[in-house]
């Protein structure tokens, strides 16, 4: 929404301040200004002046040079090279040491305008500049009296001599506001000045309406009935007859102008006027194309084809709200008119109407019709029926006071719930209450008469205007109050009551952990989308039936690449470190703390589960056993003290299919881990190896601890015992590790594997791995026998899995 | 006698003086106080004074032997220093030479910020909740006072599962999830990612974060939130910061406000940064709306509260002076590792 500053003061006429001062103090009072553009900051020093004679200039053809009369006793000499003007045209001229906004071409104007200084042109003296609306910094489109090409020529009656930024209307601001939602009286002009009044304290003065009309009835023109009173809750309509399409008056034109609407002619810009003055749209039907006499405001047919005065074809459907003739539709209600009942040049007699439609129907008919319009805009928010009439009766004087039309007596008016003003009680104890304050209740009560709120001082209600339609409860009075006393004035104090305990929950404190030991890992923090496309279940080589494909659809979309929530982390980390492998960065290892959404059912009736995934992700310097590690660490970060088991045997699509485990721990499969599958690499444009883990939290978080018992420090010595075997390259290390684990006893300390070979010494299908198995008991020195004893329990397990003790 | 114990001791002390290293001072050491040693000798040889002398002689022997036995002590500290000092001479290393870093890794700044609105209000006593992300249309929308036709809901450009599902477009419906649980008084705020159908660009993301704060008890007051959230912005943003409060419309809390801060580069003075306007706006806020907390089950004429919601990655590109918010989600190395 936009205002000119000038228009605010035109119902305000006692507010004097700068467009910094009214910036400031209506944002504080709730009426958020965004910003302004003051229209005379780079005009200085330009005057009406009359041109006295014209010569040619005796060294150039193109160029004439002008005797201007400025006002001074002696006329200006200017040099021009435009050919529109004459002698005895009244001119805007800029005198030397002024200032223009921008050049006569109307490109970009320039920050701090251009500076205009006496010279000589091609020998001859010029002392000033004759001025082309462009070089005011407006345009053609909204000064429609200025030439195509030239000078702008004023009026006759415009004195000599006279500050000509005024006469054009250009010493004002432009504010631009940010009206809520909420605040629907505030999308006009008269709405906004009765805020600007009450924050200023001044006298709100709106226009004083009133309609000549003719002696004859309109119902003998025209007759309405309203099918769909549920989506048109007051349709006020009038006729006008005699009319005469003219240029509208300039005052309105430079207002309209301001407001960034282009003047067309006197009906138009009539309509325009009211619309920004009221916040109140209304349409205009050439009453000779209205068949039947008749208006029927009436939900469309399907599938009907409607030509809307744009010139487009726009297809019906029955919920769409139609305005119609006793034949067909002559309009779409509240958003365009059709291009069947247009008022032309030629016009001689209009229906007027001034609806108020259901905004919810509105936004969503523009939306199905794909046509948003000023109309629509204002509609969607919900208006008042009670606007309607007054702004029509404000169109219909303005179309008598500008000779445009007669109006023909009388107003149809179909208003079948008339809607009046709520009440509400004054409870100005509760009012303080919310805010903190101690306000007297009157002075409460005072807040409330500078913007129209009535007070019943019998029942102590206060009396909320039809147009306030957000004001229903204490809590909105209270923010009235709180508005004109000032945010600023209300306390600043701290909640007093019962203390809580700040605290974070243990699935935080987890992710915490997660987090630190994935740094002191060197994993950089990534944060990816929840939403991907189908076509990384592609990239990721899944099996056409596999799980991971059932996932959460986005019926509105962004665009196919986000249509589904991620049934798993890994496309996020993957895109993640392409990012960086394109970009030439080395090494890079990245972690990501993140939800996948799995869906309870197909099609999704429950909220999906969502499982936050800790998700490492790694090229470059490291392998396999880096990424192991981090693993391990976070384990036991978390409180594991369990062997942790990592099986091979489920072959995941996107892993290296000899490179890549489940990690089981507590019995349970709280993830996996590998390096990336190289065709997965190239889907990712990556040509090195991928490792990656993705371990699932929530079961992490089921058995994760930290309280720490402390066990003693040892006091009784160690024995090493090291073992060197021969096996199948078959076995793993794990399962020798198994062994120990199960066989050593109660002594066991811990093992280390140190060696573990493959080559020319050993032969074909065969390894050879040593481990350093350490003994240790709490309450004494172990004698040879205890070792003895465990060692010699895990060999002959081992044996019985065909490893063989190197000699 | 005397004039044997004085020479032994003279003959000790120049040979003492004479050794230029430890194993000499040993030699010596033997040669006077060993078994062997001139000393021992004179000791032994006592035997042959007569009883009246002895205390006398052996005191003068005693006397002469920790003479001895303190220069030579000295003497070898002095030595071992010296040896010492002309080790560490030989150990000099160029400490300018680059360090030997671990390579940590970085914290995402989102995180970081998040963490420090954490510790914030975790010390103000709130507790940290969490909500699901895919969210029922009621606890998003309709339970916070927006129905079904209401403007609002358009407007924020809501991504849909089906009509009764949604992605989160704010925070907000944790609010509503802690109330309905009804354990008063509430002070809570529950950060996490939201979606909104915007498309990507310098300031706009589909998808980021908020943190959302709630408080809920008897006697809440506005005053009570302007001072709560004062004190947030100069905890957050620097003592020497001021706050101004904005009158604004948001359907779940009435009245509410929107926050602005002084620029924290130039102080409210107007700059590139504040845009010239010297305050930057960084949350919105307000009283619970009646109407919030009776569908949530909760009394508007006992209990009252406040309610403030604001963006992580605003919070994170202000304070870090991050100048587009594609940023956060590229995950560029180069990016992550200034945080």
């Amino acid at each position: 929404m936009n205002t000119s500053l000038s228009w605010i003061k035109a119902y305000v006429p006692e507010l004097d301040v700068t467009a910094q001062e009214y910036t400031d103090a209506m944002t504080l009072s709730g009426t958020k200004v965004e910003g302004y553009e003051i229209l005379d900051k780079n005009l200085k020093n330009i005057v009406v002046g009359q041109i006295k004679t014209i010569e040619r200039h005796p060294d150039a053809d193109k160029l004439i040079v002008c005797q201007v009369d400025v006002g001074s006793t002696e006329p200006t000499q200017i040099v021009t090279g435009a050919s529109n003007v004459k002698a005895g045209d009244k001119v805007p001229v800029v005198l030397d040491g002024g200032k223009v906004a921008g050049g006569h071409d109307g490109g970009a104007l320039p920050e701090n305008g251009i500076k205009i200084k006496k010279g000589k042109l091609r020998g001859i003296e010029s002392n000033g500049m004759m001025c082309a609306i462009e070089e005011l910094g407006s345009t053609k489109e909204f000064y429609s009296n200025a030439p195509e090409d030239g000078i702008y020529i004023f009026e006759d009656d415009v004195t000599v001599g006279s500050n000509a930024i005024e006469v054009l209307g250009l010493n004002d601001a432009v504010i631009e506001y940010e009206v809520t939602s909420n605040r629907v009286d505030c999308f006009s002009v008269l709405g906004i000045a009765r805020e600007a009044a009450a924050t200023f304290n001044k006298k709100f003065i709106p226009p004083v309406v009133e309609v000549k009309e003719n002696n004859e009835d309109v119902n003998d023109y025209i007759k309405v009935s309203v099918k769909d009173c549920d989506l048109c809750k007051r349709y006020c309509a009038r006729v006008v007859k005699d009319i005469k399409i003219a240029p509208s008056p300039e005052w309105m034109q430079r207002r309209l102008a301001k407001q960034g609407i282009r003047p067309i002619n006197n009906i138009v810009d009539i309509t325009n006027y009211v619309m920004e003055e009221y916040g109140q749209p209304m349409h205009a039907y050439d009453l000779d194309t209205i068949e039947g006499k008749e208006i029927i405001v009436r939900r469309g047919n399907n599938k009907e084809k409607f030509i809307t005065l744009d010139g487009q074809e726009r297809v019906i459907d029955d919920t769409i709200l139609m305005i119609c003739d006793s034949s067909k539709p002559v309009g779409i209600a509240g958003i365009m008119g059709g291009e069947n009942s247009m008022i032309t040049d030629d016009i001689t007699s209009m229906l007027f109407e001034a609806a108020c439609f259901d905004g919810t129907n509105i936004r969503r008919s523009s939306k199905k019709v794909g046509l948003r319009t000023d109309a629509s805009t204002k509609f969607e928010k919900g208006l008042d029926p009670n606007t309607a009439k007054q702004a029509i009766d404000r169109a219909c004087q303005l179309i008598v006071e500008l000779g445009a039309g007669e109006v023909v007596g009388g107003m149809v008016d179909i208003y079948e719930n008339e809607r009046v003003g709520k009440k509400v009680v004054l409870n100005s104890g509760r009012i303080n209450q919310i805010l903190g304050t101690d306000i007297d209740e009157a002075a409460m009560v005072e807040y409330f008469k500078k913007i129209e709120l009535g007070y019943d001082e019998s029942t102590k209600e206060v009396i909320i205007p039809s147009w306030r339609q957000d004001v229903s409860t204490i809590a909105d009075l209270a923010e009235e109050v709180a508005r004109f006393y000032g945010y600023d004035n209300i306390p600043t104090t701290l909640p007093t009551g019962e203390a809580t305990t700040g605290k974070i929950s243990f699935k935080m404190r987890v992710e915490e952990a997660a987090r630190n030991i994935a740094e002191f890992c060197g994993f950089s923090q990534a944060m990816t989308y929840a939403f991907e496309g189908p076509k990384v279940f592609d990239k990721l080589l899944l099996p056409t039936d596999s799980i991971l494909r059932n996932a959460v659809v986005i019926s509105n979309p962004l665009g196919e690449d986000f249509s589904i929530m991620r049934t798993s982390s890994l496309n996020g980390m993957l895109t993640a470190l392409s990012t960086n492998y394109n970009r030439r960065n080395k090494d890079v290892r990245l972690y990501e703390l993140g939800n996948i959404y799995i869906p309870k059912q197909i099609p999704v009736t429950e909220l999906p589960e969502e499982r936050m995934q800790f998700t490492l992700g790694m090229y470059g310097d490291g392998d396999f056993f880096t990424m192991k590690g981090v693993v391990e660490e976070f384990l036991q970060k978390i409180g594991n003290k369990n062997k942790i088991k990592y099986d091979p045997s489920d072959k995941k699509s996107f892993l290296h299919p000899g490179r890549q485990a489940d990690i089981f721990c507590e019995e349970k499969c709280i993830g996996y881990m590998g390096e990336v599958h190289p065709a997965v690499g190239d889907n990712y444009n990556i040509k090195e190896r991928l490792y990656i883990v993705v371990i699932d939290m929530p079961q992490i978080v089921e058995f994760a601890t930290f309280d720490r018992k402390y066990e003693g420090i040892a006091k009784f010595p160690s024995v090493t015992r090291d073992i060197s075997m021969v096996m199948s390259n078959q076995i793993l290390v794990g399962q020798i590790e198994e062994i120990i684990e199960k066989k050593g006893g109660s002594i066991l300390e811990s093992y280390n594997l140190f060696d573990i070979y493959e080559g020319t010494q050993i032969k074909e299908g065969y390894k050879s791995v040593a481990y350093s198995i350490i003994f240790r008991a709490k309450d004494r020195t172990l004698e040879d026998t205890d070792v003895n004893a465990s060692m010699n329990k895990i060999l002959k397990e081992l044996n019985n899995l065909g490893i063989e003790l190197r000699q | 006698m005397k004039e044997m114990l004085q020479k032994i001791k003279d003959d000790a002390f120049r040979q003492i003086e004479e050794s230029d290293a430890l194993e000499k001072l040993n030699e010596v050491r033997v040669s006077f106080l060993g078994k062997k040693g001139e000393l021992t000798a004179v000791l032994k040889s006592m035997k042959d004074i007569p009883a009246e002398e002895k205390p006398m002689v052996g005191q003068m022997v005693n006397d002469t032997r920790q003479a001895i036995e303190v220069l030579l002590e000295e003497t070898k500290k002095k030595m071992e220093k010296a040896v010492l000092d002309a080790k560490l001479k030989n150990e000099v290393i160029d400490v300018t030479l680059p360090a030997n870093k671990s390579n940590l890794g970085h914290r995402h700044p989102n995180t970081i910020a998040l963490e420090e609105v954490e510790r914030i209000f975790v010390g103000m006593g709130y507790e940290v909740v969490e909500g699901p992300e895919v969210e029922y249309d009621y606890y998003n929308f309709e339970a916070l006072n927006i129905p079904a036709n209401h403007p609002a809901k358009d407007e924020q450009d809501t991504f849909y599962i089906n009509s009764n599902m949604v992605l989160r477009t704010a925070t907000s419906p944790v609010q509503v999830r802690v109330m309905e649980k009804g354990q008063l008084p509430i002070r809570m705020i529950a950060p996490g990612r939201v979606f909104r159908a915007d498309e990507v660009d310098a300031t706009h993301s589909p998808s980021f974060h908020q943190i959302e704060g709630l408080v809920i008890d008897k006697n809440i007051t506005f005053a009570d939130l302007k001072g709560t959230l004062a004190e947030f912005a100069k905890q957050l943003f620097g003592a020497e910061t001021k706050v101004k409060f904005r009158p604004h419309y948001f359907p779940f809390t009435e009245p509410s406000a929107e926050l602005d801060v002084s620029c924290y580069k130039c102080g409210g003075k107007g700059c590139r940064f504040c845009k010239g306007e010297g305050w930057i706006e960084i949350l919105g806020c307000g009283m619970v709306h009646p109407n919030v907390l009776r569908m949530s089950g909760i009394d508007p004429d006992v209990y009252t509260g406040f309610a403030f919601g604001m963006g992580l990655e605003r919070i994170a590109l202000l304070k870090y002076e991050i100048d587009d918010m594609r940023l956060l989600y590229e995950n560029d190395y180069r990016f992550l590792k200034q945080f």
